[in-house]
């Protein structure tokens, strides 16, 4: 069991390597580099030399990767094209503001779904799951901000509960910020609930129909205990990787999210970048993102070897 | 309910339905829209009314012309992207499938470095340094989607390659090429038709909410996506106007999912039944 963690480990930081050298590639290879897009159409070829020169991106290729990915790791991540401020101490608040959001959209999502997903296992096939199968059709076809919108009409504007825009900042209560991302975390917790619930069901639907389960039903065991004593922990696995890979959906979810509620996070300063064409910003923000995102994978995995009983004594 | 031969839900037939009127809307918008994409044709965010049936938006354009408008621009893209998508993730994937060795081994692993990445993430990335015309935005996500077609035609493939046929193809000595094309493509396709939908979908709510973002299509140009951001200042008043486009990107997805599912259901009977 320790070797399988530690190849899951050493495969996961293979990855997070190699995505870095992949973000990095992506903004290097490419035709337009960061001096023409600072420079824009009034760009001559002295100037942009002269741009380059000062960047130090007339070093080759490789010298660049290490020393940027050496500041990254050292938390120092450089200056941004756009202002020329230090990036680092805005990334880590946006940071915090959008792990703030999303904590919350998670911390809703993930008992509730597999609290109805089981629901949705003990009576399958009944009117409760088919209005699931139906949730989940409209879910995943209708784009994060037609649910944000319908949110903003029903609850700021209609009823006038909470606030249309999710503005924060530092100086707010735990509270206060609270009241001011439930709109953006219900949007989350709305994208990512059927997809958790549908998986959860099935995960548990499977496992009801083994031998053991049927000795169980046989025994005369109520259906609800069989189902929580005897069929989650076997449906553990898949439930674990489910909601790791939604965790990590709502990483994407959040960036577009955040721009219906105006909510000042990671997501949101990437897109700005992005149309100011400030290279190093949407860099960074990229492989915070990526690093999330393969982290959240990698530990789906180690908790499903981990919940697995066959592989927890040496043979 | 049976049309052709085959049975037809009710889910299929409103899929059919959805999917014909998005398709007659994007080919005949200039016909039959009222008025033009970028006429400015009376008050800002006006009611619905008469003369013009979904209101204005948020600089006086006619709503239900955009509306028109934009199914052209969205789903042309879209479909676009789709199609080269698959042109680039078939013969990477058919050709991992056939020529296997280091030519398979290379290909998966660089796939499976590209979606350890987020797409919208790594689009992002790209996007910032590429900027945001429509030829790079085709180029982009066609690419980035290109990876799942890739893992499906892979799989497809190295089953279909084991098969005696291909053996026997490969022994009259056929080219590569032509293995890849009358003897794995033709039975590699139902489930490639099916995956043709769901990226399609895919694709078409990508580009939707890079529209959404400032980072799409661009202005005059009328898209469903950039027409929500455009108009999203009006919510604030209690209005409407961004749920009207938001409201035509679900329905065809929705449309899009319900022929998906039906076919699906159809090719998983026809082993069963012979239907």
């Amino acid at each position: 069991m320790a070797r399988l963690i530690l190849q899951r480990l050493a495969l996961g930081i293979l990855t997070l390597w190699v995505v870095s050298i992949l973000i990095f590639a992506g903004t290097e290879i490419l035709p337009g580099d960061v001096a023409t897009a600072i420079l824009g159409q009034s760009r001559t070829p002295e100037a942009v030399a002269a741009i380059r020169a000062s960047l130090g991106l007339n070093r080759p290729a490789y010298v660049r990767y290490a020393s940027w990915l050496g500041h990254f790791v050292e938390g120092d991540i450089g200056k941004s094209l756009a202002n020329d401020r230090d990036i680092a101490p805005e990334i880590r608040e946006r940071l915090g503001n959008t792990l703030f959001l999303a904590g919350v959209a998670a911390a809703v999502a993930v008992p509730l779904s597999i609290f109805l997903g089981l629901l949705a296992a003990i009576w399958p096939n009944s009117i409760f799951d088919r209005l699931i199968n139906a949730l989940t059709l409209t879910t995943i076809s209708v784009p994060e901000f037609f649910i944000g919108y319908v949110l903003i009409i029903v609850f700021a504007v209609q009823l006038d509960w909470f606030p249309s825009l999710a503005m924060i900042s530092a100086d707010m209560s735990f509270w206060e910020r609270l009241n001011a991302v439930v709109l953006p975390a219900l949007t989350l917790v709305m994208v990512v609930l059927a997809h958790m619930m549908r998986q959860t069901r099935a995960a548990v639907l499977s496992v009801l129909s083994s031998a053991f389960i049927e000795m169980a039903f046989l025994k005369g065991i109520p259906k609800w205990r069989i189902v929580l004593q005897h069929a989650v922990p076997n449906a553990l696995a898949p439930i674990i990787n489910v909601v790791a890979i939604n965790l990590a959906y709502l990483i994407v979810g959040v960036v577009v999210v955040e721009v219906v509620f105006v909510y000042p996070g990671m997501g949101q300063l990437m897109v700005d970048s992005v149309s100011k064409r400030d290279v190093p910003v949407v860099q960074t923000c990229g492989l915070v993102f990526a690093l999330a995102y393969v982290g959240l994978n990698m530990i789906a995995d180690l908790l499903g070897i981990l919940s697995n009983p066959r592989l927890r004594h040496p043979r | 309910m049976r049309i052709a031969g085959y049975r037809v839900s009710v889910g299929a037939l409103a899929g059919f339905a959805i999917v014909f009127a998005n398709l007659f809307a994007a080919v005949f918008a200039p016909v039959i829209a009222p008025y033009g994409q970028a006429d400015l044709v009376g008050d800002v965010w006006a009611a619905p009314s008469a003369q013009h049936w979904l209101g204005l938006d948020s600089l006086g354009r006619d709503m239900l012309s955009r509306l028109l408008f934009g199914a052209r621009t969205t789903i042309s893209i879209a479909l676009l992207i789709t199609i080269c998508s698959f042109a680039i993730g078939i013969v990477t994937g058919f050709t991992a499938a056939v020529a296997g060795g280091w030519i398979d081994m290379g290909l998966s692993r660089l796939v499976d470095a590209v979606m350890a990445i987020p797409t919208l993430i790594f689009a992002l990335i790209i996007l910032s340094v590429l900027g945001t015309s429509v030829p790079v935005l085709v180029g982009t996500i066609a690419a980035l989607d290109s990876t799942r077609v890739f893992r499906l035609c892979r799989a497809v493939g190295v089953d279909i390659t084991v098969m005696d046929y291909v053996e026997v193809a490969r022994l009259r000595g056929e080219k590569l090429w032509w293995v890849m094309l009358r003897e794995v493509l033709p039975n590699a396709l139902p489930p490639l038709i099916t995956e043709f939908g769901l990226r399609f979908c895919f694709a078409f709510l990508f580009i939707a909410s890079l529209s959404f973002l400032g980072l799409g299509i661009q202005p005059p140009l009328a898209d469903w996506g950039g027409m929500v951001r455009d108009n999203a200042q009006a919510i604030n008043f209690g209005g409407m106007a961004p749920l009207i486009p938001a409201a035509a990107i679900a329905q065809l997805t929705i449309g899009v999912n319900l022929v998906v599912d039906w076919f699906l259901s159809l090719h998983s009977r026809a082993h069963g039944e012979g239907a």
